[in-house]
């Protein structure tokens, strides 16, 4: 793990048992820190696959998770620093706007789908419509991806460590995706690109961020052909 | 939305508790599936030449002892039948086929919930975590079983309509999700002589499991049939005599989630479901692929 992700000095840290505390009162003392002081590293224990567990923050704090978590785990997030040690359920980090989210383990479906900025790092798989319509969030996954993934990914980057199910950037518009494995298939409107010097310096920033340890020559650049931005009639037959 | 979970027992540990466990599982999945619940579970195998039937009767004061008394006058030896909620299970000394002939001339206002050697499938409306009082789940003992929490899109909410629905002898299909084609493959089914009870698009995908062993058809190639036939979302778990099968539709919207110790084989819509069991922080947890036909079996897992 690089410096963007610390561990939270021990004495400082507010533990939250979510067996007996609340998942609402939970979240609304995370929210309340965008307006008012309070600590600044969480630890949450007992998540056993509760949906939205600190949806919504806003606030400069590092929350750490043990345990498996449910749909939507920090989702929305603005600023703050999540980590999951553990595997995540669907939509993990759905549409964050800024900040870091990082899973231990393997995600489900629509892992930082409809992202808008910040990153989603996740260790180990992520399983179908992975950044699925992204919007500028930027998804290093240390593992494979399933199928569909970044379908109609808007901008920011995706990189898989692993392979890519079928159908990767389907409709895809501006965003990057980098994939070091195989890909089952391209998605409509999808194609393999070139990898410039850019494009290696943006992948070693990305793992570096990431604290995956990877070679970025090693991986395959992936983006829009750009032959769907536009109603063509020669396509009006496949309606 | 609705709610799936499923349990195998590798250890007489769970084995013994496996009414406990599915009945945590079950409450897990509350509110995934408000509108009814159900199970089956697979226990006490019946000596060879007897059945076993699991009989819903709307009427709370159903004569269930007479019941008993009429089977065994026709067949010999009938089993005190024992009764949870709605249901009554018996154990009839003559094959299933038989035996659930005799229900449906004799009995026309009974449904025959199930029909083998070893399951019972209880299922009811209203809240799961009512259900699982009201039939006392926590009781049973089994080898492994199967669970639903429904909410209901593609028809009404009756006991008929909620899951699991029988398939055959000792077989049973839970499913989440909706089938677009149920309508005309049920009028297809029904020219091969596969009877339907409910306008419901699960109770299809059960006769059409059905009709394809009848037709010769493994249960894994029956599975892998449905990826062909059924036009819809689905995460189906399929209980058998011996384990069960997980399947999930090639697009996969719908959850799942499968965890094994040395002690239990899980599955669940959610991690939530499985997290009540025993060791479970400690499971190997894997989200299975779509359109793969996973299958435990006792010979397999043992």
């Amino acid at each position: 793990m690089t410096a963007a992700v610390m561990a939270p000095e021990a004495a400082a840290v507010e533990v939250v048992d979510l067996e007996t505390t609340s998942l609402r009162e939970l979240n609304q003392r995370l929210h309340d820190l965008s307006r008012t002081p309070g600590p600044r590293a969480w630890r949450i224990v007992n998540a056993n696959g509760a949906h939205a567990v600190v949806c919504g923050l806003d606030a400069e704090v590092e929350v750490e998770i043990e345990g498996h978590v449910g749909y939507y785990c920090a989702g929305m997030n603005k600023r703050a620093q999540v980590r999951v040690h553990g595997n995540a359920s669907t939509g993990v980090a759905e549409n964050m706007m800024s900040g870091l989210v990082v899973v231990d383990g393997n995600v489900s479906q629509s892992a930082g789908a409809s992202g808008h900025g910040g990153m989603l790092v996740v260790r180990g798989d992520a399983s179908a419509r992975c950044g699925i319509s992204m919007k500028g969030v930027d998804i290093v996954v240390g593992g494979s991806v399933g199928h569909m993934s970044a379908f109609m990914a808007q901008t920011g980057a995706l990189v898989v460590c692993g392979d890519a199910g079928e159908a990767l950037g389907d409709s895809i518009y501006e965003a990057r995706l980098y994939v070091r494995g195989r890909v089952t298939s391209l998605g409509a409107d999808c194609v393999e690109k070139e990898l410039r010097e850019e494009h290696v310096a943006q992948l070693r920033s990305l793992l570096e961020a990431a604290g995956v340890d990877a070679e970025p020559s090693d991986f395959r650049r992936y983006g829009s052909a750009r032959q769907l931005y536009n109603f063509r009639v020669d396509n009006a037959g496949a309606y | 939305m609705c709610g799936i979970v499923g349990l195998f027992a590798k250890s007489a540990e769970v084995e013994e508790r496996l009414g406990v466990h599915l009945a945590a599982m079950l409450g897990q999945m509350n509110d995934r599936g408000p509108d009814s619940a159900g199970v089956a579970v697979y226990r006490d195998p019946v000596p060879s030449g007897s059945s076993k039937l699991t009989l819903y009767s709307a009427d709370r004061r159903e004569d269930w002892r007479a019941l008993a008394l009429d089977l065994t006058s026709a067949y010999g030896g009938a089993s005190e039948p024992r009764v949870r909620a709605s249901h009554a299970v018996l154990v009839v000394e003559t094959n299933a086929v038989e035996a659930e002939a005799w229900v449906r001339s004799n009995r026309p206002h009974l449904r025959v919930m199930s029909a083998g050697s070893m399951i019972e499938i209880y299922k009811e409306t209203g809240l799961p975590r009512d259900f699982v009082a009201e039939f006392s789940l926590a009781d049973l003992r089994g080898t492994h079983a199967l669970g639903h929490t429904r909410m209901a899109t593609e028809s009404r909410v009756t006991t008929e309509g909620s899951h699991p629905f029988s398939t055959g002898f000792d077989l049973c299909l839970v499913h989440n999700g909706s089938l677009s084609n149920h309508n005309r493959l049920r009028l297809n089914l029904r020219r091969e002589g596969i009877e339907f009870q409910t306008e419901n698009d699960t109770e299809v995908a059960a006769g059409y499991l059905a009709w394809r062993m009848r037709e010769g058809a493994s249960l894994e190639e029956a599975l892998n049939g449905c990826l062909e036939d059924l036009d819809g979302f689905y995460t189906f778990a399929v209980g058998t005599k011996d384990g069960f099968a997980v399947l999930r539709d090639p697009i996969a919207c719908k959850p799942a989630v499968l965890a094994e110790t040395d002690e239990w084989v899980a599955m669940g819509s959610e991690w939530r479901a499985i997290s009540v069991l025993p060791g479970a922080s400690e499971a190997r947890m894997w989200e299975p692929q779509p359109g793969v036909v996973y299958v435990w079996e006792k010979e397999l897992v043992a």
